[in-house]
């Protein structure tokens, strides 16, 4: 079971040391995480997507509550969240191909963002399944590199994750 | 809001150190911290210069154990940083306030493997609440005044500061603040009113109630209403190892220690009780045994000041998060307010009572010295002292024969399990309370990891007593390649003939030998009365074993008699 946690700290320098020291510390599975500085200067947001049980989880929440530099943990529930990921691949294309990938993009509302002689750069924003989608048809025409930021996470609506008093 | 003044980081130190009404403090100099020890000469504080800085974390950890107070320890960059590293680690396991200080190289210098740099608030991140790197003297206040406040409240223990040696000579307007503002850090004080209000009500349902009570009775100072709540639910009360003295060893309710080298009739009672009421315990391994197993029929009240323990290692019905002694007394009052009729638990201290009966701690006396034996005479003749260990069996018999009565009078390494651990914790522990008499009681194998103490006890006038039970062997584990290995005793034998008597004297230290036992009283006697720093070096029964046992991985009933 994956969990994605919006996790605000301190925007100082170690907290991710404390923090992925922690999971891996206790065993803690991360699929992927991403940070970034607030809207505060002085808070930064992780996105961690953690999987395991419920008591895996619980396990995690109660930790991390336990750094000092960790101000606010929240649980994102997946229906109720907006996930984003940034992936680029660069893909081998010849002129046979070209448009075939370029059709693929189009479907999947994906930029190519660079074009080279015998590739391209396909840009793609989506939810982590929508990005291994793209990536299962590209690897088709010989994908020869790839980066992807890890997932970003939001509730949807009124609902926020602020550190509070 | 103070007065500001001007001060070098080094003199800022002292300062806050002042602030923090630090006393006494164990600590070993280097390059990166001559500015600090500078003003350390004639600083009001009482500063004990050990010999390995590995004694000075361990010495602040019995200075804190033995007092309450945060204990404080101070070593230079690199190698002085490192060697803290094993007494941080065993205050983090054992819940021990405590700030550390290191030296650190100048900041234009970090990263460059420059002499003597090792990166301390990194190799000490997973063994530290919280650990600072001071990057500009103007945080040094602040920081100084979180690490004593993480450090002692909530669920205490180390905090690391390092400081960087121009930090200390850069000049400052010092004021030192007067609270803190962690968002990060709220430790949560009262329980649940609620989840109380649950826990009473179980309570006074329960027919075979058993109260499990660890190291948070005595951090949070609770022995009192612990008694008051034994008593008003006629429960019996198993002490693990760290809440050794919480609860009187001499109480009629009182069932000593469970787990691997517990009682029977403690573990028994686990086992068959219908709730258990764990207050201030994390369930270890050494309690729980094979954990599937454990308290099989008892509902869990799990009280703890960190929500992190509760269901980490076994499933809780009623988790109660917050301080032990508030929760225990909002529980008095709810148990006093719903409960009608008289005990209903007699029936069940019946049968524990039978146990009891039945299943003493006990050994065989011979012709020979056996350790149990001294840990008795100890008691007899000594019972208010303070009781420091080291690891293995000199642990578990320190544990099993010696009747606790009061709270932090009973000093061991229990989560890190640290040979070397004692002589140093026992001189901490002296320091904090002269007039007590401490002993420190050793094998000869942990003795040995930190002996150079002596020199620090001799020239400090800290009159501690080690009360070696000499077997010639690294007994705990050659027990268990007795039991598991076919007494193929690989690598545990140290009959190297250290004469420790001389050893001591050599250090200017009293040493004195016994191997009958009838000479075990006068030995501690002279001791005692010589009011000096003191080796006894007990020559017992080699190969006596500490019984009874629970094998590892089984279950906590299936516990052996190993008495020879």
């Amino acid at each position: 079971m994956k969990h994605t946690l919006a996790i605000l700290v301190e925007n100082r320098s170690g907290v991710l040391t404390r923090v992925a020291g922690l999971f891996s510390r206790r065993g803690f599975n991360i699929e992927s995480l991403a940070v970034g500085i607030t809207d505060n200067p002085d808070i930064s947001r992780m996105t961690i997507v953690v999987s395991g049980d419920d008591h895996v989880l619980e396990q995690v929440i109660k930790q991390l509550n336990k750094l000092i530099d960790v101000i606010r943990v929240s649980d994102l529930e997946p229906g109720e969240t907006i996930e984003r990921e940034l992936a680029l691949f660069k893909v081998k294309v010849d002129k046979g191909n070209r448009s075939e990938v370029m059709q693929i993009v189009d479907v999947f509302r994906a930029q190519i963002v660079d074009v080279g002689v015998k590739s391209l750069i396909v840009g793609v924003t989506g939810t982590n399944d929508k990005i291994d989608a793209i990536e299962k048809l590209l690897r088709g025409f010989g994908i020869v590199e790839v980066v992807r930021t890890g997932t970003v996470a939001m509730n949807r609506g009124a609902k926020t994750v602020k550190p509070g008093k | 809001m103070g007065k500001k003044t001007r001060m070098t980081g080094a003199r800022a130190l002292i300062e806050c150190l002042y602030a923090e009404k630090v006393e006494v403090m164990f600590g070993y100099p280097g390059g990166v911290l001559l500015p600090i020890y500078d003003e350390l000469y004639d600083a009001d504080i009482d500063h004990i210069l050990v010999r390995h800085e590995q004694a000075a974390a361990h010495a602040a950890d019995g200075y804190a154990r033995a007092t309450g107070k945060v204990g404080v320890c101070l070593a230079t960059s690199g190698p002085g940083a490192t060697n803290l590293v094993t007494g941080i680690a065993n205050a983090y396991m054992d819940s021990v306030p405590m700030v550390a200080i290191t030296g650190q190289v100048p900041r234009p210098l970090i990263g460059n493997d420059a002499f003597q740099e090792a990166n301390i608030t990194g190799i000490t991140l997973p063994i530290t609440k919280h650990n600072y790197l001071v990057t500009d003297v103007n945080d040094l206040p602040w920081i100084i005044k979180e690490a004593f406040h993480i450090a002692f409240t909530g669920r205490q223990g180390p905090v690391l500061v390092d400081i960087p040696k121009d930090v200390t000579t850069d000049e400052f307007d010092f004021e030192y603040p007067d609270k803190v503002d962690l968002r990060g850090y709220k430790p949560v004080k009262t329980g649940h009113k609620m989840q109380i209000k649950r826990g009473a009500e179980a309570i006074i349902k329960a027919r075979r109630p058993v109260i499990y009570i660890g190291g948070g009775i005595i951090s949070s100072n609770a022995s009192k209403e612990l008694l008051e709540l034994a008593e008003i639910i006629n429960a019996p009360v198993t002490t693990t190892l760290m809440a050794k003295g919480a609860f009187p060893d001499s109480h009629p309710l009182c069932v000593g220690m469970p787990g691997m080298h517990g009682t029977k009739y403690a573990n028994f009672a686990i086992q068959e009780s219908d709730l258990l009421i764990a207050i201030g315990v994390r369930f270890d391994d050494r309690v729980t045994g094979k954990v599937d197993s454990f308290a099989p029929n008892a509902r869990i009240i799990h009280i703890d000041i960190d929500p992190a323990e509760i269901s980490k290692n076994v499933r809780v019905d009623i988790p109660i998060v917050g301080n032990a002694r508030s929760i225990l007394k909002m529980l008095v009052e709810f148990i006093s307010e719903l409960k009608k009729s008289k005990s209903t638990t007699t029936q069940w201290i019946k049968k524990v009572e039978k146990w009891k009966q039945q299943y003493p701690l006990k050994y065989l006396m011979g012709d020979t010295l056996k350790p149990q034996y001294i840990v008795e005479q100890i008691h007899e003749l000594y019972p208010d002292s303070i009781i420091v260990t080291e690891v293995g069996q000199n642990q578990m018999w320190a544990a099993q024969y010696f009747k606790y009565s009061q709270p932090r009078t009973f000093i061991s390494s229990g989560g890190l399990g640290t040979m070397g651990f004692g002589f140093p914790a026992a001189m901490g522990a002296k320091k904090g309370c002269p007039d007590k008499v401490v002993f420190d009681i050793a094998g000869d194998g942990s003795f040995q990891m930190n002996s150079q103490e002596l020199a620090t006890v001799v020239k400090n006038d800290i009159p501690v007593i080690v009360a070696i039970l000499n077997n010639g062997f690294l007994g705990m584990v050659r027990q268990w390649q007795d039991l598991f290995f076919d007494k193929r005793y690989s690598f545990t034998s140290i009959d190297d003939s250290v004469d420790f008597v001389k050893l001591a004297e050599a250090y200017g230290a009293l040493g004195l030998r016994v191997t009958k036992p009838d000479e075990v009283a006068p030995a501690l006697k002279e001791a005692v009365d010589s009011g000096r720093p003191t080796v006894i070096d007990f020559v017992v029964e080699r190969e006596e074993n500490v019984s009874p046992m629970v094998p590892a991985g089984a279950a906590i009933n299936e516990i052996l008699d190993l008495e020879a």
